[in-house]
């Protein structure tokens, strides 16, 4: 029985049985969510999980809409949207409103930001805004390889403590690193591993009071919802499409037609 | 109740945001950029700063330079060109030899043999398969080899910097500078071009995005260009620099598309679509060495076998209805002799011919079988004087000069095949692109916009300049 447990927990055998489900994923256990800024090889990483062939290309803004696609790891069925790159969450183009209202309402288990190691501490920043609205993230640091030719070494564990979430090293055009990568979105999405999400610390303590204030209220009104913080900032800097949601209680709405969605499957 | 429990934290909100102050959004800002500074100086470690994308700054000094990023764009465009042009007649001609010379008369035999009624084997054999034969035999060997090339280009970074190199003239014409961007995806298929105008934030300059997206030549007109320039632009130069001079004059179509594109972008936002243009910040990505055997792959299925399925599956029903017209006949004169008959006087007038603008019509669903319908049109309009062809029924035409022959004797000139060119830049997007741009703008206005502007632009333009070739030679 003992030995059982120990191959089912081994990453070696889980990675052997990982399933590349293509599209087909009626039914999921867990819902992850890539995310990052443009042209750091999300795309690279969701053709490598779910064996589909999105076109990649070299240059921002190639994906627009979302692509959706699955695999099987350690016999949980996942779910995996691709998102459009985006640079903030803060701004309102479509592309990055269908990224943020995604990782907001849809929920996902686990949200996997991936990032350029190249371009390190300007990714962050959205990096950063994403830990602001979920609780369950996993950073991916991409093209590692090419940090290397640059002569640049990132401290994965140093990240990690920082961040408060796991952090992967990956070369996704060279393959390298999803073992791991798919092992830790599994260990989030179960609860084996506690997220610790960093969060942006405020100078003003006005700030920090008004914030806490109005998310007090919100979750009050709107219990359950998981990113309430963010909402409250998102009032507090006069967001106008947030202030209706919760002003006529759409809030709600928002929450359950994105979850509906993703059960349905419907495109954007 | 609810409501008001709700407009309770609205409420809420705005006395406090009194309190935070008007610079929220900036402090927040703020902290942001200074959590990631902190955390990104605490876990990253960089050797020898000084030779950090020594290679990649050189380059882009060189490609996105004010004298050389031109130039430089244009050599790499014709450089692409021509190498298709050059490849592409061998395979060209071995593929027609087998599908066409070899195929068809073996499928005729057995559809005799069969007894099969003579309608039913022309509809399927010398209408659809005909087609499909055609289009593949014309199209997949520039595509295979045109294709890969500008994957790898792609793959390797080099649209953003055309995008750079673009941004100022767009900026320019009140367009956003990432329109250089949906433009360069336009090259690609426009309807992926109107999709990928979603990166661009304001609604006005995104519609002239839209609008302006069919003046990049898409992959369904690609293998026209490339036809025609081979036959009638290289065919008037000798021999040894015809594959130069036909890539140049391909080249010099797609600048035209570029031009054209900015030149309307300006007109739409000096009158209907009036605005500034917005900044943005665009990030150039690293040159990353491209994936040879990946880029074949994906290129070849994404896009090369796409656009084939693409055509085969528009070409079928476009051969059964060429077929169609050219034997359904109304008083002894078939429908497709009648309409071309019947605008052959207003087409000449545009230095193109009735057979053109009838393969146009038909060929609405995609660009990639105007081409062959207009060759099989061609043979059908000038076929019933030649022996061994049945009517609608295409010769076995076994190479490129073959296919020459066949357009010279139909009274094609120079002048139209440069009208063709020229038509195949402007005139309606494809089906499939229309459909997207409604889809996208959720307005008939601006669809009906963006479907009738290049056709009005494509006639205007034939039509002036075939009137100063007749004054001039």
């Amino acid at each position: 029985m003992i030995s059982n447990d120990q191959c089912a927990t081994c990453p070696a055998h889980n990675v052997a049985n990982l399933v590349k489900l293509g599209i087909n994923m009626e039914q999921f256990d867990y819902l992850v969510a890539l995310a990052g800024n443009p042209n750091t090889g999300k795309s690279t990483v969701f053709n490598n999980l779910t064996g589909l062939r999105q076109h990649t290309g070299n240059w921002p803004g190639k994906t627009v809409g979302r692509a959706e696609g699955g695999f099987i790891y350690n016999d949980k069925r996942f779910k995996l949207i691709d998102l459009p790159g985006t640079y903030s969450l803060l701004s309102t183009s479509t592309d990055e409103e269908v990224a943020r209202d995604f990782i907001l309402f849809g929920q996902p288990d686990v949200t996997i930001i991936v990032v350029d190691a190249t371009r390190l501490e300007r990714n962050l920043n959205l990096a950063l805004q994403v830990l602001e609205i979920t609780e369950r993230a996993v950073l991916c640091v991409n093209l590692v390889d090419e940090a290397k030719r640059h002569h640049i070494t990132i401290d994965e564990r140093a990240l990690s403590k920082e961040l408060g979430i796991p952090v992967i090293p990956a070369a996704a055009r060279q393959k390298v690193g999803m073992d791991s990568l798919l092992k830790y979105v599994f260990d989030v999405a179960v609860g084996n591993y506690i997220c610790k999400p960093h969060r942006i610390s405020s100078k003003s303590k006005t700030v920090a009071n008004a914030v806490n204030d109005l998310k007090e209220m919100i979750d009050k009104e709107f219990p359950g919802l998981p990113n309430s913080r963010w909402v409250a900032m998102r009032l507090l800097e006069g967001d106008q499409r947030i202030i209706d949601a919760v002003g006529s209680g759409e809030l709600i709405d928002l929450i359950q037609n994105e979850k509906i969605q993703m059960k349905n499957g419907a495109e954007v | 109740m609810n409501k008001n429990k709700y407009e309770k934290i609205i409420s809420k909100a705005n006395a406090l945001r009194w309190e935070v102050g008007e610079n929220f959004h900036d402090s927040l800002m703020e902290s942001i950029y200074a959590d990631a500074e902190r955390i990104a100086h605490k876990s990253i470690e960089q050797k020898s700063i000084k030779r950090k994308y020594d290679f990649d700054t050189r380059l882009d000094k060189l490609v996105t330079s004010r004298v050389f990023g031109f130039p430089i764009m244009f050599l790499l465009l014709a450089i692409v060109f021509w190498v298709t042009i050059e490849g592409a007649n061998y395979p060209s001609s071995f593929l027609a030899s087998i599908l066409v010379d070899t195929f068809h008369p073996v499928l005729k035999g057995f559809a005799a043999s069969l007894g099969i009624p003579w309608w039913i084997d022309g509809l399927l054999i010398d209408g659809a398969y005909l087609a499909v034969a055609w289009v593949t035999s014309v199209m997949l060997p520039p595509m295979a080899i045109f294709f890969p090339i500008f994957t790898l280009l792609e793959d390797f970074g080099y649209l953003p910097r055309v995008a750079f190199n673009m941004d100022g003239l767009f900026r320019r014409a009140g367009a956003h500078g990432k329109q250089a961007l949906t433009m360069s995806m336009g090259f690609g298929c426009n309807a992926a071009g109107v999709v990928a105008a979603r990166i661009i934030d304001s609604p006005r300059e995104r519609l002239i995005a839209m609008i302006t997206n069919n003046f990049s030549l898409c992959n369904g007109r690609w293998p026209t260009q490339i036809l025609i320039a081979t036959i009638f632009i290289g065919g008037a130069v000798s021999p040894h620099i015809a594959g130069f001079v036909s890539a140049g004059a391909v080249v010099a179509v797609a600048v035209l598309g570029i031009v054209l594109s900015l030149v309307i972008s300006w007109m739409l936002s000096n009158t209907v679509l009036k605005g500034e243009a917005s900044a943005f910040s665009l990030e150039l990505p690293p040159y990353r060495p491209p994936r040879l055997v990946q880029t074949l792959y994906t290129s070849l299925i994404d896009r090369t076998i796409f656009v084939l399925w693409r055509a085969i599956i528009f070409a079928l029903p476009a051969g059964v209805v060429i077929w169609l017209t050219a034997n359904v006949e109304i008083g002894g004169i078939s429908l497709a002799e009648y309409f071309i008959n019947w605008s052959d006087p207003f087409a000449l007038l545009l230095g193109l011919n009735g057979v053109i603008l009838l393969a146009y019509i038909i060929a609405i669903p995609a660009n990639e079988i105007v081409i062959p319908t207009i060759l099989m049109l061609t043979v059908l309009v000038t076929g019933s004087s030649e022996a061994g062809a049945g009517v609608g029924v295409m010769f076995e035409l076994d190479s490129i000069d073959a296919t020459a022959d066949i357009l010279k004797g139909a009274g094609w000139t120079l002048l139209t095949g440069i009208n063709l060119m020229l038509f195949s830049l402007l005139h309606n997007p494809c089906s499939t692109t229309i459909y997207t741009i409604y889809k996208e703008t959720g307005s008939v206005k601006w669809t009906a916009v963006a479907t009738f502007l290049p056709v009005a632009m494509g006639l205007t333009v034939c039509f002036f300049i075939t009137q100063i070739w007749r004054l001039l030679v």
